[in-house]
């Protein structure tokens, strides 16, 4: 039996790439065959994004890049440098969570917790794009996300939950980023997400 | 975690670039758009080109141009998200933006491009597996082994055609520019399909589907119909493609109904057409096209489902998508 | 209130937190992504481990050479079967696994060996440099298979051939009450097994220390059955031994057993002296599965015109994959629980396991009870239709009542059915749409019931099931420990919940620390719905303990009477005189001042259960919660399709401890439900395929999705149970097992077919119907025709509770010697009537034999 992998590698470079992610910028030297996942929770240590199947089958790995949901599995990171990558991590402002991490918080839609960032980040797109959206608008947009601890129910009541408070910080003009399908954010909404700060870590009883 | 082999990335600039790339790197090289088919394939190795070629620079490939009138033109890289929501595709082409749009998941579409999704990888349980898991049977004729689990004594291999875009691309009877260092070419999509799992595309390795040409917009109307387990994520086990032309009358001037899912290549079903061209759409006519087209189609064990209830679904899908083109 | 040892003091009422709904106490790390899972950690020089799989199912080990891998650029260590020679396994009658294949592997996925290397890539193709050579077996592929073949041999041990587990039990006499039963039916029925599918996949840390001790991180349920598998597989001091199980992205009973991939960083963490890390890919997650058992079930009930039961043969066979796992216990609960819900009166039970070369197959979210338990709702309602009874007014004519022992020796506390089918009919519109909707939508309703927590612990002991300590400090804060695993559910709420309750402050004021086997006291693990049972009882009983001491200190200091003093609003005060008191803070710092520093524990031991015989420690809880549910569903009568938009589901909890996560709870189960009695299957290709996973891949395993999930009503039941914790009884699993029988009876309500098999696929529905519409016999049908010819043995016979019986076996003499009355004869049997009644308040006192599990 013939062995189909290579063993020997190839001959690859080393890229040396600027990613901005969560409005911080770094600058990091990765194989040019990293995934954005592989960056984010490897190279960068931000664990917040989790990883369910790494073949685009679970939606858990997904990232926001310029606004818009990803699976940060299948993109190779270096074709993302330069890009605004959003991560669970950005989402509070300070000590201030996002209305939807609040909205889930106080709901029960986190059980578990794993892919928790994932519906996080596919319904933040949502409401930024579509700021009122149907329960039917609600399922088609996290369709591409599993739960197996939910039954989804809990995350649909969060996000129309996340929606109405949505709404009222956004009529006393504190509405978030709202970039659309396909665009890139302008220097200056880079900018202003920088000001999001990754969480507290707070103490966790596991840590090692 | 799964990951990814290692290669040799490269990023061209233009489209000269980018088919020269490719020429210079010769037949272990492979384009990438999107990357949500080919990724996944890497990462079971049932693909393990040494060089990609990303084509996320090449501004060309992402334009949507043209209008209904004289026929639009669809960058490859155009991401099927942009398809669906493009205004004017989504009003004048529904079938298109309807394919598009029920490809995977959501996440998948703001990633995956159409031209990703018209040269679609053949799909098979025997093949879309870890390289372990694949090593386990043997491996199978379309990557590392020699036999084809689905039909073991058969000489070809029967992984099926499993993308949504391609039925209705050849119903409409759109057409593809390919590009090579050779030149260009425009050919029928139905031109560019193989019933071969393996060698499931006439085009050679080196050319790059560049543009994704729609007919004008007249006087036909088309739908898709897909059939799967659950609505999102799952490709198709059967999608159904169907495009006519009325009279006035009312009775078919045209009609072209094609079968994804079934078969290694988009499979058209001209006796299903002629059984409804010249007639109006009836309980009647629509039943026989719907008969025609249960008889040749022959889903194998390479998907979702039993084979012979995916057969059964041939007839129950064709009327359906007949019914809703007649309800028009 | 119970469990109350030292002098009490009035809770304060109304409950303050306590059936409220309010956030866990890790919800903001949960969606802030600061929750660190088991592959989120790492440690200096950190190695990582890969695996190399059988690619056979069924094969002698010739030969393994690993010496290209060792050479291989970054590989540290390489390690095989030989390393680790000493077997484990969760049971102690089933210790039949090797942490990586000695001489044999079992099943396509079977670990063969691991690979320790700087990076997970390097170990990847390590693994690919090593060279196994096998000698093939023939592969036992079914149930039918294994019983037929006694050769191969997948183990050299069992209790016949390839026939793991054989179990034969009958309590009354079955044929002579179905000599009188006024009508019989038989019906056979097969439920596929499915997986649990966690989103996270599995992953362990191992840390080994020079100082010989060793510290594992896992995903895992059961923190406590992993050390000791740890402690023999490595044969270390149990004591040099720490395994913190850290939050689990989602188990379903996937993470319950020992795996050998924590074992394995482990032993390579002690040969490198690095710390070492394993996360195993999605189709690894498939490999190690533990999941729902492949069913096959005849089921055989006489009945009475009233649709009373008289009499129940039940048989099932189960498909156990290549190793015992939980296996033993499975297969007595495919027989354990049909007595809960419906008197019956005499109940025969026979059972076998058989060993395939298939993963292996264990405890999912409702552990061999689901199966057994959609023969039986879909056979009862067959049964109502042929006696034209609704099936709603049928199943409440024949409840078991509360507080009775049933027919093969389960004590029953309460016993909220009734309520629970009366919500669920009110609520659905039941008598509106049964057999009255159009065809294509119809409804079905169905029962269950499932355990709060198992009577007996998985290995013979005596201790506690479930300890908790407290501290308090001089800040006011409160600390719990506790050995249970939050595994979503959200057991550590539940534990701030019940202290903060009993100690009247806020549960953001107590940190838990939990599932750490070096700093927690026991708790045996996140499985059969035990947590907030037993770790509720056993935080009651700590917090309680604390308040004493408080109420002595802050009694002594303010001369307010003992007995007149609150906990509540983080104060202890006088009830008569509010505003008379102290702040919890200064109330714990005189305690500190009079006693020293203030500790307590609390701890929990079920109530013994009055069944002796072989068997019987497989089925007692301290309470069985009970649920109701209609589904309503659309068919497409062309395609088979089943559309499932609404669930009403009513579920008795005793007492929701927060009703925001029961809530959680039920929809959660109905979703698991859903896929199972829709889509989800775990399957396998034939030998010439080598037994291989048709699909272990997200993908292809079919887990529905938010466009799949239908609308649920739910219902909480609230009549609370004298064991539970302020009445709870359990949420987590219950609520799942009648959704499949309930989408089956309403897919015949629909279109008049029955699928008696699950998952009810649409090829199925589709061919009922046609063989229906063709007349053919059997037709509008599909199912198994019959189930293998066995010869189980000769069943222990047990006399039930009306019967006079004492709860054992009958030492091999028959009904017509000892001249038993005929089953059913007496009324329910009550459980002060019982000659064995357990006393709950002194369980340490109860002696218990070995549980067979």
């Amino acid at each position: 039996m013939q062995h189909p992998i290579s063993i020997e590698p190839p001959i690859h470079r080393t890229v040396h790439a600027a990613f901005v992610v969560n409005g911080e910028r770094h600058e990091v030297a990765i194989a040019p065959h990293t995934t954005l996942l592989e960056l984010l929770r490897e190279t960068l240590g931000l664990t917040g994004t989790k990883h369910g199947c790494e073949l685009g089958e679970c939606g858990t790995c997904t990232v926001l890049v310029d606004g818009v949901p990803i699976l940060s599995c299948l993109a190779l990171a270096v074709a993302y440098r330069e890009r605004a990558i959003e991560t669970v991590e950005g989402m509070a402002h300070g000590h201030t969570l996002h209305p939807l991490q609040e909205a889930f918080a106080e709901l029960g839609a986190a059980q578990c917790g794993y892919c928790t960032p994932g519906f996080l980040l596919a319904a933040r797109a949502l409401l930024d794009a579509n700021p009122h959206p149907s329960r039917a608008e609600i399922a088609s947009a996290l369709s591409g996300n599993l739960c197996r601890c939910t039954g989804y129910l809990k995350i649909f009541e969060a996000v129309e939950m996340a929606a109405e408070r949505c709404e009222r910080c956004e009529q006393k003009g504190e509405r978030r980023g709202s970039e659309s399908v396909g665009q890139s954010v302008s220097e200056s909404e880079t900018a202003r997400t920088s000001n999001a700060l990754p969480p507290e870590s707070g103490p966790t009883t596991h840590n090692p | 975690m799964l990951r990814l082999p290692r290669f040799t990335y490269l990023e061209p600039q233009t489209l000269a670039e980018a088919v020269r790339m490719r020429d210079e790197a010769g037949s272990d090289a492979a384009f990438v758009a999107g990357g949500t088919d080919l990724y996944p394939n890497m990462k079971r190795r049932q693909q393990t080109p040494s060089t990609v070629i990303a084509l996320g620079a090449l501004s060309e490939l992402h334009a949507i141009t043209g209008t209904p009138r004289d026929g639009m033109t669809v960058g490859a890289a155009v991401t099927l998200t942009a398809l669906t929501r493009h205004p004017v595709i989504a009003e004048r082409y529904p079938a298109v933006a309807h394919a598009a749009d029920v490809v995977s998941t959501p996440l998948l579409r703001n990633m995956g491009t159409i031209g990703g999704n018209l040269l679609l990888d053949t799909r098979c349980n025997y093949y879309d597996q870890s390289y372990e898991w694949r090593k386990a049977i043997d491996f199978c004729m379309k990557k590392d082994g020699a036999v084809c689990w689905v039909a073991p004594s058969s000489p070809r291999c029967w992984a099926v055609q499993s993308s949504d875009g391609v039925p209705v691309a050849v119903a409409l009877g759109a057409e593809v520019t390919l590009l090579s260092v050779r030149g260009e070419r425009r050919i029928p999509a139905s031109a560019l399909y193989n019933n071969d799992g393996i060698a499931y595309l006439t085009k050679a390795p080196d050319e790059l589907l560049v543009a994704y040409h729609l007919p004008p917009r007249d006087g036909w109307r088309a739908t898709y119909h897909k059939l799967r387990r659950r609505g999102s994520f799952d490709f198709p086990v059967l999608g159904v493609a169907a495009r006519v032309e009325m009279n006035a009358d009312h009775t078919v001037r045209s009609a072209r109904i094609v079968l994804g899912g079934v078969a290694s290549y988009p499979m058209e079903i001209a006796e299903a057409s002629r059984a409804i061209v010249g007639q109006r759409l009836d309980e009647t006519t629509i039943g026989a096209a719907a008969d025609a087209a249960y008889r040749p189609a022959k889903p194998m064990d390479n998907t979702d489902f039993t084979l012979a209830w995916r057969k059964d679904m041939v007839r129950v899908y064709v009327r359906r998508a007949l019914e809703e083109l007649a309800g028009e | 209130m119970a469990h109350t040892p030292l002098s009490p003091v009035p809770s304060p009422t109304p409950r303050s937190i306590i059936g409220t709904s309010r956030r866990k106490v890790d919800a903001t790390a949960k969606v802030t992504g600061a929750v660190r899972f088991a592959d989120d950690l790492a440690l200096p020089r950190m190695l990582h481990c890969k695996l190399l799989r059988s690619r056979l199912p069924h094969a002698k080990i010739v030969r393994v050479d690993t010496s290209k891998a060792e050479a291989h650029a970054g590989v540290v260590a390489v390690m095989t079967g030989e390393a680790l020679p000493i077997p484990f396994g969760i049971l102690p009658v089933s210790q039949d696994e090797h942490v990586l294949a000695r001489g044999v592997v079992r099943f396509v996925g079977d670990p063969v060996a691991a690979v320790a290397a700087l990076d997970e890539e390097t170990a990847a193709e390590a693994c690919d440099l090593i060279e196994v050579e096998y000698e093939p077996l023939p592969a036992i592929t079914s149930i039918e298979d294994g019983i037929a073949n006694r050769t191969p041999l997948i183990h050299d041990y069992g209790d016949d051939g390839n026939v793991h587990k054989q179990v034969a039990l009958e309590f009354g006499n079955v044929d002579q009450a179905m000599a009188n039963a006024e009508l019989v039916r038989e019906d056979v029925f097969f439920y596929e097994g499915n997986t649990h599918l966690p989103m996270e996949q599995h992953a362990a840390l191992a840390e080994w220390s020079p100082d010989g001790t060793l510290t594992l991180w896992s995903s895992t349920q059961t923190p406590h059955y992993v050390h000791r598998a740890l402690a023999k597989v490595l044969e270390m001091d149990p004591a040099h031994v720490r395994v913190i199980a850290t939050p689990n992205g989602g188990a379903f009973g996937g993470k319950s057993d020992p795996f050998g991939h924590e074992i394995v960083v482990a032993a390579l963490s002690r040969a490198t002296g690095r710390p070492v890390k394993i996360c195993l890919t999605r189709e690894e997650v498939f490999y190690c599965h533990r999941g729902r058992h492949p069913v096959l079930m005849r089921v055989k009930t006489g009945v009475n015109r009233d649709g009373s039961i008289v009499a129940m043969d039940f048989t099932s066979f189960l498909d156990g994959g290549a190793y015992g796992s939980y296996g033993v216990a499975s297969t007595y609960y495919t027989g354990a629980l049909q007595t809960v819900t419906y008197q019956v009166p005499a109940y025969r039970f026979r059972g076998a396991r058989v060993f395939t070369n298939k993963p292996p197959c264990g405890p999912k979210r409702g552990h061999g009870t689901p199966q057994p338990r959609f023969a039986l709702e879909v056979q009862l309602d067959k049964i109502a239709e042929e006696l034209s009874l609704d099936p709603a007014e049928m199943r409440l004519r024949t409840l078991q009542p509360a507080n009775s022992v049933t027919a093969n020796w389960l004590h029953i506390g309460s016993m909220g059915l009734g309520s629970c089918i009366r919500a669920a009919v009110r609520g659905s519109g039941w008598r509106e749409k049964f057999r009255k909707l159009p065809f294509g939508r119809g409804v079905g309703l169905a029962c269950s019931s499932y355990i709060s927590g198992a009577g007996l612990p998985i290995y013979w002991n005596n201790m506690p099931h479930s300890g908790v300590q407290l501290r308090l400090d001089r800040s006011g804060g409160v600390a719990v420990f506790c050995g249970s695993t939050d595994i979503g559910q959200g057991s550590d709420s539940v534990l701030a919940y019940c202290v903060a309750e009993v100690l009247g402050i806020d549960p953001l004021d107590i940190r838990v620390v939990s599932g750490d086997t070096g700093i927690t006291p026991v708790d045996l693990g996140s499985y059969s719905s035990r947590v907030t049972m037993m770790t509720g009882n056993a935080a009651i009983q700590a917090a309680s303990r604390a308040r004493a001491l408080l109420a002595d200190a802050v009694a002594e200091k303010t001369g307010i009477p003992r007995e007149r003093l609150t906990f509540a609003g983080r104060r202890v005060f006088d009830a008569e005189h509010p505003d008379r008191g102290a702040s919890f803070a200064e109330a714990s710092q005189w305690a500190e001042a009079m006693y020293g520093t203030i500790g307590t524990t609390g701890s929990y031991t079920p109530p013994r259960s009055p069944g002796r015989y072989k068997g019987a420690g497989v089925g007692p809880s301290p309470a069985y919660s009970y649920s109701c549910a209609v589904a309503e569903v659309e068919v497409d009568p062309d395609s088979g399709i089943v559309r499932v938009p609404k669930v009403w589901i009513a579920h008795d909890i005793g007492q929701a401890i927060n009703r925001m996560l029961a809530l959680g709870q039920v929809e959660g189960s109905v979703y698991m439900g859903l896929g199972e009695a829709l889509m989800e299957e775990m399957t396998y290709r034939d030998a010439q395929r080598h037994v291989v996973h048709h699909h272990p891949s997200m993908l292809e395993y079919k887990s529905p999705t938010t466009l799949e999930m239908c609308d649920v009503e739910t219902y909480l039941i609230e009549e609370p149970d004298a064991e539970g914790p302020f009445g709870a009884k359990e949420v987590g699993q219950g609520p799942l097992l009648p959704i499949p029988p309930a989408v089956a009876n309403a897919v015949y309500d629909a279109v008049g077919v029955r699928v008696d098999e699950v998952p009810c696929s649409p090829h199925k529905v589709l061919k009922a119907l046609k063989d229906k519409m063709k007349g053919k016999p059997g037709g509008g049908r599909y199912g198994p025709a019959g189930v293998p010819a066995y010869a189980f043995p000769e069943p222990a016979r047990v006399l039930t509770p009306a019967e006079g019986g004492t709860g054992r076996e009958m030492d091999g003499r028959t009904h017509s010697e000892v001249g038993g009355p005929v089953a059913g004869a007496g009324g329910p049997p009550q459980r002060e009537n019982t000659a064995a009644s357990p006393d709950p308040h002194h369980p340490s006192t109860a002696t218990r034999r070995k549980g067979s599990r």
